[in-house]
């Protein structure tokens, strides 16, 4: 007698062909924390032995320094102005019915899909024209144009799930619009919109092409990074430096995803 | 206390509210009663201010609503799915609204105590939203917008979530209170039984329009339309013809005879078609033909429908394709027509129960 096989029967072939998919996805990434801690200069097996001296000797590295505080500087700058920016952009786009809305959240969603390298040469020509000087501060500008469609991609789901009848309690309560935004809004949604903060961080940290074509003198750390990788014997400690970025920047998304979650499925529960 | 002068609310082009008059009086409790879609939830949210009026005016005290926004409004409500705020506690959900009256921190205290005291949940002041059961959100809810005061509470289907157990304490809990503190209550509601055991008048909506207001029993007995008298219990109604029997109007209906009309076919002219009702209450039946000049129709009992001591008994006669349904009423120890169904009945009316209903 046949047994019966549903149709949730487990599928090897496609749990193998899931694994392969991560090992291509992530190999090539576990190469550089793997490097970081070898002892020799090269890229190159077999391994020399176990060392953390390349960490250590980031902590030498002055310049280096000054543009990891760059990048803090111009990330905190960024995911803050982006958030503040995006949730009034959300929830308008959530609540209200607008001739032509859809046609505009495409165009906000725009520049997640313009190449990093138009979009730089785009700005640094405009801002050209215009006589502005080349520092951090168009550097910022340059990643807020690539973390608001991504900040409002955040948060655009939390407002559209958000029960419109909890505000309307607070103006039944006798509160007006901004404060039920204070008491109301703005607490219910705050996971969304930490989830927002450290997904702009996050971007604006890592990127590259922004900060190639924008920044004057003082360089981003991928700046720095891309600066050092003509000197063949800094290269173990960029990989250092990497694998720390790597950690941080994971953490800092798988938070923000987690994040992001938290409330949606309260809130369905509510309604 | 509060006027609908001729309110109107399109949303594009469905009308959703249809020129609806209404007097509420202060301490009145009033009832919105119809099916979904009938418009009743629109009117409500119309006089919290959560919804503009496309035409007609609200006034309140006399005060014309339509430029107050709802936090100035002296109007609190109990929505339909409470919206209890999820990240307060339940004293802070209770507190909520005194804010922006700058009460005093210790006096905020001792009214929400009196709050939980009234609503019968001492000690749940430091729960959340998510540890409540469906009731003790409902008196949440309701204390959160006693607190303040107001002139009128709005409700929203507030039982609707309930059981049916916990539907009927709450009914009445809502009735005690409403008595004991004297505030006017709008209640919007889909239960009929719900609206006549509340209010002291009821407005029962169809189609965006109000058909109908009246108390309980005025509704109850002087339906106007075959859609009320359906709404607010069991009717017979009858398609009848009217005819002039001497001085007197009598309705002709088929398969029953005349019956006579009492006062009610005012302004009908001989021979025009109308619709009669007839409560089950003011039917009669018996085993043989009843003496004495009362109109009698022969029929056979059909079905038993047993509700305690009252009981519906439908009574199919020649040439009516629908039972006509009677009510009766047994003594303790008494189930007087058990077993019955198939045997030849009579059935009597009172002629003063007849009335006939708008057309519609």
């Amino acid at each position: 007698m046949a047994r019966y096989t549903g149709f949730h029967r487990p599928n090897r072939p496609l749990a193998l062909y899931a694994g392969a998919f991560a090992v291509f996805l992530y190999l090539p990434i576990l190469f550089i924390p793997l490097f970081s801690f070898n002892a020799g200069v090269y890229v190159k097996f077999p391994l020399e032995g176990f060392t953390l001296a390349w960490y250590a000797d980031l902590f030498q590295r002055e310049p280096l320094q000054r543009a990891f505080w760059n990048s803090v500087q111009v990330a905190a700058v960024v995911s803050i102005s982006s958030t503040v920016l995006a949730v009034p952009a959300a929830m308008a786009i959530a609540r209200y019915r607008m001739p032509g809305k859809r046609a505009a959240v495409s165009f906000i969603m725009l520049p997640l899909v313009l190449p990093g390298l138009i979009l730089g040469v785009a700005l640094l020509t405009l801002l050209n024209g215009l006589g502005v000087r080349l520092s951090l501060v168009t550097v910022a500008l340059g990643h807020m144009v690539i973390c608001l469609p991504y900040a409002i991609s955040v948060l655009l789901p939390r407002f559209i799930g958000f029960s419109r009848s909890l505000e309307e309690a607070s103006a039944d309560l006798c509160e007006s619009t901004w404060w039920t935004f204070l008491r109301v809004t703005l607490p219910c949604n705050m996971p969304g919109v930490l989830a927002c903060l450290l997904m702009t961080f996050t971007i604006s940290f890592d990127e590259f092409f922004m900060a190639f074509f924008l920044s004057g003198t003082e360089p981003t750390l991928p700046m720095d990074i891309w600066s050092q990788l003509r000197f063949p014997q800094d290269f173990p400690s960029l990989l250092a430096l990497s694998t720390l970025i790597l950690v941080t920047s994971f953490l800092m998304v798988f938070a923000s995803l987690k994040l992001g979650r938290i409330g949606l499925v309260q809130a369905k529960e509510v309604r | 206390m509060i006027s609908l002068r001729s309110v109107c609310k399109s949303f594009g082009r469905m009308q959703a509210v249809n020129d609806v008059l209404l007097e509420i009086a202060a301490g009145e409790f009033f009832s919105l009663l119809g099916a979904s879609g009938s418009g009743k939830t629109t009117l409500l949210r119309m006089i919290a201010g959560f919804e503009a009026v496309t035409s007609g005016q609200i006034l309140i005290d006399g005060q014309p609503m339509q430029d107050t926004p709802p936090h100035l409004r002296p109007i609190n409500m109990v929505f339909q799915n409470y919206a209890i705020f999820p990240h307060l506690t339940v004293r802070d959900n209770i507190a909520y609204g005194l804010r922006r009256l700058g009460t005093p921190k210790a006096e905020q205290a001792r009214m929400v105590d009196a709050m939980l005291e009234l609503i019968a949940l001492p000690g749940y002041g430091d729960r959340r939203a998510h540890q409540l059961s469906g009731g003790q959100m409902q008196r949440v809810a309701l204390a959160r917008a006693l607190i303040l005061k107001p002139k009128l509470l709005l409700l929203d289907e507030p039982l609707g979530a309930l059981d049916k157990h916990l539907r009927e304490q709450m009914q009445m809990e809502l009735r005690s209170l409403q008595r004991q503190l004297g505030i006017t209550f709008v209640l919007v509601t889909h239960d009929q039984e719900e609206a006549l055991t509340l209010s002291d008048r009821v407005a029962v909506m169809a189609n965006g329009q109000v058909t109908q207001v009246d108390t309980p029993s005025g509704l109850y007995d002087r339906s106007r339309t075959r859609q009320v008298a359906a709404f607010v219990g069991t009717m017979n109604v009858f398609d009848a013809t009217v005819r002039t029997d001497g001085s007197a109007r009598i309705a002709d209906v088929a398969g029953l005879g005349v019956m006579a009309l009492n006062g009610c076919s005012q302004g009908r002219a001989n021979g025009e078609r109308v619709l009669v009702a007839l409560r089950p209450e003011g039917l009669g039946l018996s085993r043989t033909k009843p003496a004495g000049p009362a109109h009698a129709v022969a029929g056979q009992l059909q079905a038993r429908q047993y509700l305690g001591r009252r009981q519906l008994l439908h009574v199919k006669v020649a040439g009516r394709a629908a039972p006509v349904t009677v009510a009766t009423a047994a003594a303790r120890g008494e189930d007087p027509w058990s077993g019955d169904e198939g045997s030849p009945v009579w059935l009597t009316w009172a002629p003063d129960a007849v009335s006939i209903l708008d057309p519609t």
